[in-house]
């Protein structure tokens, strides 16, 4: 195969704007990113090297963890990029076109629907929060009035209690997280414009203690009711029960709402998980 | 920390400096977004590799990457197998 063969690789829609605004941006591989406009929409694009990613290069390149970072970095550079400039809807990691002219095709051909993607998101930002269990810490915390072990008998029975403890220390901290979530993401979407769950981390990816058991996103204003929102997070963030932690993470580009309202219907997906 | 609150940039993002501000993000609340979520437009490539089978075969190489004994938490189904390229070290 011919390797300098290249491909147009999109990064997120949005409407028109100076493409001077892009200068020194670089989307994957390092390339220069430039927009494609068509129908009063644009794509910012950049050329990669199409054996780069090609099925089956991509399906093994996915595998190496150095390759994925540096180009879901990369593909967050421009999305951010993009996003100070104009209204962004960002795409998926590896959307990719044959060329500039098929890129053209498909914003002809969903005029509409990105047209009113954009509109819904225009002046939004997302925001992750995270609420965590983390009943190992609480269960360590020492009781106040634990009363030193005496030797003997007394020991014994102490090392008991305080096992029962650490065990209702644990459960404590699963009840207090679920329920600070439940109440968290109720009055979150109230404030939010719309919100949606990702599937709670893996703690061996994320590197973070204990469980994550919310692992949310919303569509927020900017301005007044983007106040309203984080002030909201702030408040729940105080006075935590032991063993449970909240995490605000953004603004974000709204990645997570691009997808459900370009299926063309709102996605709400409630606190209790559909059956 | 137990009882923690961690605010992230939110601070100076309220305080009315540029949204989109410089900052690293996490790796996993990236992929969260650019592999779940986001826009699918049929891609001239990229098209036949399923969803699913894109989440699970990255996240699988991250996995690894954390500690290259940890099983596969998803377990009977192995994703596209590929030479194990970047794993470790």
């Amino acid at each position: 195969m011919n390797g300098t063969r290249t491909a147009s690789y999109v990064y997120a829609v949005t409407r028109p704007f100076d493409e001077d605004r892009l200068t020194g941006a670089r989307g994957v591989g390092g390339a220069p990113v430039r927009l494609v406009v068509q129908d009063g929409l644009a794509a910012a694009v950049s050329a990669v090297p199409l054996d780069e990613f090609d099925e089956d290069a991509l399906a093994e390149r996915l595998e190496d963890r150095a390759w994925l970072e540096a180009t879901a970095r990369a593909h967050h550079a421009v999305v951010d990029a993009v996003a100070r400039s104009a209204v962004a809807m960002p795409l998926r990691l590896s959307t990719l076109y044959r060329d500039d002219d098929r890129v053209r095709a498909v914003l002809r051909g969903n005029r509409e629907r990105f047209g009113a993607v954009l509109t819904r998101l225009d002046g939004r930002v997302e925001w992750g929060v995270k609420v965590y269990a983390d009943p190992d810490r609480a269960a360590a915390r020492p009781t106040p009035d634990e009363p030193r072990a005496p030797a003997g008998v007394g020991a014994g029975r102490a090392y008991l209690n305080r096992r029962r403890e650490q065990r209702h220390g644990r459960e404590d901290a699963w009840r207090a997280a679920a329920e600070l979530a439940r109440r968290l993401d109720e009055r979150l979407r109230e404030l939010a414009e719309a919100g949606e769950r990702h599937r709670p981390q893996d703690g061996r990816l994320s590197g973070a203690s204990g469980e994550n058991v919310l692992n949310a996103a919303y569509l927020v204003a900017r301005g007044g009711d983007g106040e309203r929102f984080l002030r909201a997070v702030r408040e729940f963030g105080r006075d935590l029960a032991a063993g449970v932690r909240v995490e605000l993470s953004g603004p974000w580009a709204p990645y997570s709402f691009a997808g459900g309202a370009a299926a063309g219907a709102p996605d709400p997906v409630g606190p209790g998980e559909p059956a | 920390m137990s009882g923690g609150y961690a605010p992230g940039p939110v601070d100076r993002a309220a305080a009315g400096a540029p949204v989109f501000a410089e900052r690293e993000v996490a790796l996993v609340d990236l992929l969260d977004r650019l592999l779940a979520k986001g826009v699918v437009i049929s891609g001239d490539v990229t098209i036949s590799i399923a969803e699913v089978d894109l989440v699970r075969v990255s996240l699988r190489a991250l996995v690894s990457s954390v500690n290259e004994d940890v099983p596969s938490p998803w377990g009977d189904r192995a994703p596209r197998r590929a030479a194990p390229r970047g794993r470790g070290r």
